[in-house]
């Protein structure tokens, strides 16, 4: 029996470390945000900093998200690390333009020769009621556009793994994690929230995606909470259908791993995405076009897509469960197209 | 500015005892709001479990910003709030039974269990919430500016917290407005925290009134969470929005008992500081205030049961009421 001793960590400490083990290695680096002191981050990742760091380098910002993130693009600009929280992916609408028109568009435009090598850091995902302006994952609002390396991983090793990739990476990296992931002690307790973190630092790459489960019969692509369900499904599939699903956590949006995809649709055949966000225009859509352009002869069956019906997350219990896709009706989903 | 005693004595009777009776409600409405929201939450909080979930944030103590104005609003004027917006909405009249089972997620509510507790919207009396910091004030702007192409004394109202002061929104509007010399009123209630962070550490000015001067409009400073100082700013900032004189920002010292959310663990806070604060109550000091007016006690009983009569029978009507059919979330995207 393996008995080496495991590190349990939680979402939200491993993402907390890998910013503490980069703040050690690179005095660059430093973190600002609403509530990162000694809040230590509304959803946890900036736990612990400020004790190690000090109020210089884990700086509590004002209400003001335009400058901060902005300043984190002028400081970062001059060779700085900074690790920017956005506190809610929701919020972006008020920094959008330093966002969108600057951070990721600055490198391009200087045909570059200014580099801006920092990390915009958000929370994303509902399903806890809180409604419209709260639950969104905004994925592919960000991954769509161009400029920025958008990345969402799905477990705590990934977490600290990309994150210190991010953070070692010379482009903006919007890292997107997600609150129900992060192993807080006040939400839902996930079993997919903790998990063996190794204590030293080391990277996950940011283009790849992971094949978090093997099958035969129909492959599965999500991200996040979405990939959980995925796999909560697969194994139901298994055990009580006898159909093999192949799970693929893409883990980055931007860029997006084709070939993993392509090659799982080739040994399977089927394919269903599944995502956090709305349906039109989304993730979904961009997998499916990848199937299309790519795998179309393999598929034997239509793809079929569950996102967030293109309507505002709503409050009320039973309005939200049926917008956002769970593992009951990815199990259901997969059993249709099994039929056809 | 601060009021004189002189002043203070010119408030009418009567004006004092709707402002405690707002004043009783509203605590009473969020001392049921604490039980109910830790119903399903036991013994382990989850934000998403029982009768209440999501985020929950209570304005304790924060009364008298929201009456002092209130007092002199009328049904046609506009209120703006944001995350916190209970007592703002209870002081404008807002549906207290549609508000209530809003908040509860049932079809009965002002928007039919879509919005929630930060997403409250009456027209009736016009009123509207927002869970993105400083973002009701433009709102107000609009609000202001449809008052006065309609020609019309009407007034809008801006609640913010004083952290929303550092937002874009703040200074763009409160530039707007007075370039455009309108009906607007910013109320920000300093509880001296945004979530965790200090107002010092967060604001460069030691008050945001003193910001009234960057744009050349009229700023009042509201010391002690005095619901009668704030009646008194208001009805200035009233007086002057409605005669085409244009914008105030009034901002007031209050006192927030609770955490930033229902689930807060405020570890950025000293133990000893709310029940210091609760010391300074302004719902017993208005109800001193009434008594040395010789109210007569037992009036003041029954304004208390009055007021909580009214927000059980709202609390009652929300748990009575249905859940929404699931695929009404499809409903409203677009309004016919
Ligand atoms: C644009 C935006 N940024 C951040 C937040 C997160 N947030 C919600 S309330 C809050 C603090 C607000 O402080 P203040 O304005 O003082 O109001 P209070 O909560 O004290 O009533 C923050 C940062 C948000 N909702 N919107
Ligand atoms: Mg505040």
């Amino acid at each position: 029996m393996e008995t080496a001793k495991k590190r349990i960590l939680t979402g939200n400490k491993a993402m907390a470390e890998a910013i503490a083990l980069e703040m050690e290695r690179d005095s660059n680096v430093f973190v600002l945000g609403e509530d990162v002191g000694k809040y230590g981050g509304i959803f946890g990742s900036t736990q612990g900093l400020i004790d190690r760091f000090g109020a210089e380098r884990v700086l509590d910002t004002p209400i003001s998200e335009t400058a901060f993130i902005g300043a984190a693009i002028g400081a970062a600009a001059e060779g700085m690390r900074p690790v920017a929280e956005l506190m809610f992916v929701d919020f972006f609408g008020v920094c959008m333009d330093q966002i969108y028109n600057h951070m990721a568009k600055i490198p391009y435009m200087s045909g570059g020769n200014v580099k801006l090598p920092m990390v915009l850091m958000t929370a994303v995902g509902g399903g806890y009621n809180d409604a419209a302006q709260h639950s969104q994952t905004l994925y592919a609002t960000f991954a769509h556009l161009p400029g920025m390396k958008v990345v969402a991983p799905s477990t705590p090793y990934d977490l600290k793994g990309m994150m210190i990739s991010a953070i070692r990476d010379d482009n903006p990296v919007v890292f997107m994690f997600h609150k129900s992931l992060q192993g807080l002690g006040w939400m839902d307790q996930l079993d997919a929230s903790v998990e063996h973190v190794p204590e030293e630092a080391y990277t996950v790459p940011l283009n790849k995606a992971k094949v978090a489960r093997e099958g035969s019969d129909v492959t599965i692509v999500g991200i996040q909470m979405m990939m959980h369900y995925a796999m909560e499904a697969a194994e139901r599939l298994s055990k009580e259908d006898g159909i093999e699903a192949e799970v693929v956590d893409l883990r980055s949006l931007a860029p997006i791993d084709r070939d993993t995809i392509v090659k799982s649709i080739k040994k399977t055949s089927r394919l269903l995405v599944v995502d956090e966000d709305y349906l039109s225009y989304g993730m979904t859509a961009e997998v499916a076009a990848i199937a299309a352009e790519h795998a179309l002869d393999e598929l034997k069956a239509p793809v079929r897509r569950l996102a967030i019906p293109d309507v505002p997350i709503p409050y009320s219990d039973p309005l939200e469960n049926f917008v956002i896709p769970g593992p009951e009706r990815i199990y259901e989903e997969v059993k249709k197209m099994m039929r056809s | 500015m601060t009021q004189s005693n002189e002043n203070q004595s010119s408030v009418s009777v009567e004006k004092l005892k709707w402002m405690y009776e707002q004043m009783v409600k509203i605590r009473y409405y969020e001392d049921q709001m604490v039980e109910v929201y830790t119903e399903g939450k036991k013994p382990v909080f989850n934000i998403g479990a029982g009768t209440v979930p999501g985020e929950m944030h209570l304005s304790t103590g924060q009364e008298p910003a929201a009456v002092g104005i209130g007092a002199h609003l009328k049904k046609e004027d506009t209120v703006t709030s944001p995350h916190r917006p209970h007592h703002h909405a209870i002081a404008k009249g807002v549906d207290l039974k549609r508000m209530t089972a809003e908040i509860f997620g049932k079809e009965t509510g002002l928007g039919k269990g879509k919005g929630g507790h930060m997403h409250l919207f009456d027209p009736e009396v016009k009123f509207a919430c927002s869970g993105i910091v400083a973002a009701g004030i433009p709102h107000a702007v609009g609000a202001a500016m449809a008052a006065k192409m309609k020609g019309k004394d009407w007034v809008a109202v801006a609640f913010i917290g004083e952290g929303a002061a550092n937002a874009g929104a703040f200074h763009e509007s409160l530039n707007l407005a007075a370039l455009w010399n309108l009906p607007l009123i910013v109320v920000v209630e300093d509880n001296a925290y945004g979530i965790s962070v200090p107002k010092k550490s967060s604001t460069s000015v030691d008050s945001n009134d003193k910001r009234a001067d960057a744009y050349g409009i009229a700023g009042a400073y509201v010391k002690d969470n005095d619901p009668i100082a704030m009646y008194l700013a208001a009805e200035e900032a009233v007086s002057r929005a409605r005669n085409g004189q244009g914008p105030t920002i009034i901002e007031i010292e209050t006192y927030r008992y609770l955490g930033h959310f229902q689930g807060d663990p405020e570890l950025y806070r000293d133990k000893a500081e709310v029940p210091g604060l609760r010391e300074l109550d302004p719902i017993v000091k208005l109800k001193e205030k009434l008594i040395e007016k010789s109210t007569d006690e037992k009036e003041l009983d029954e304004m208390e049961e009055r007021a909580k009569q009214e927000v059980d029978e709202a609390y009652q009507f929300a748990r009575d009421s249905n859940f929404p059919a699931p695929e009404a979330a499809l409903e409203d995207v677009f309004t016919s």
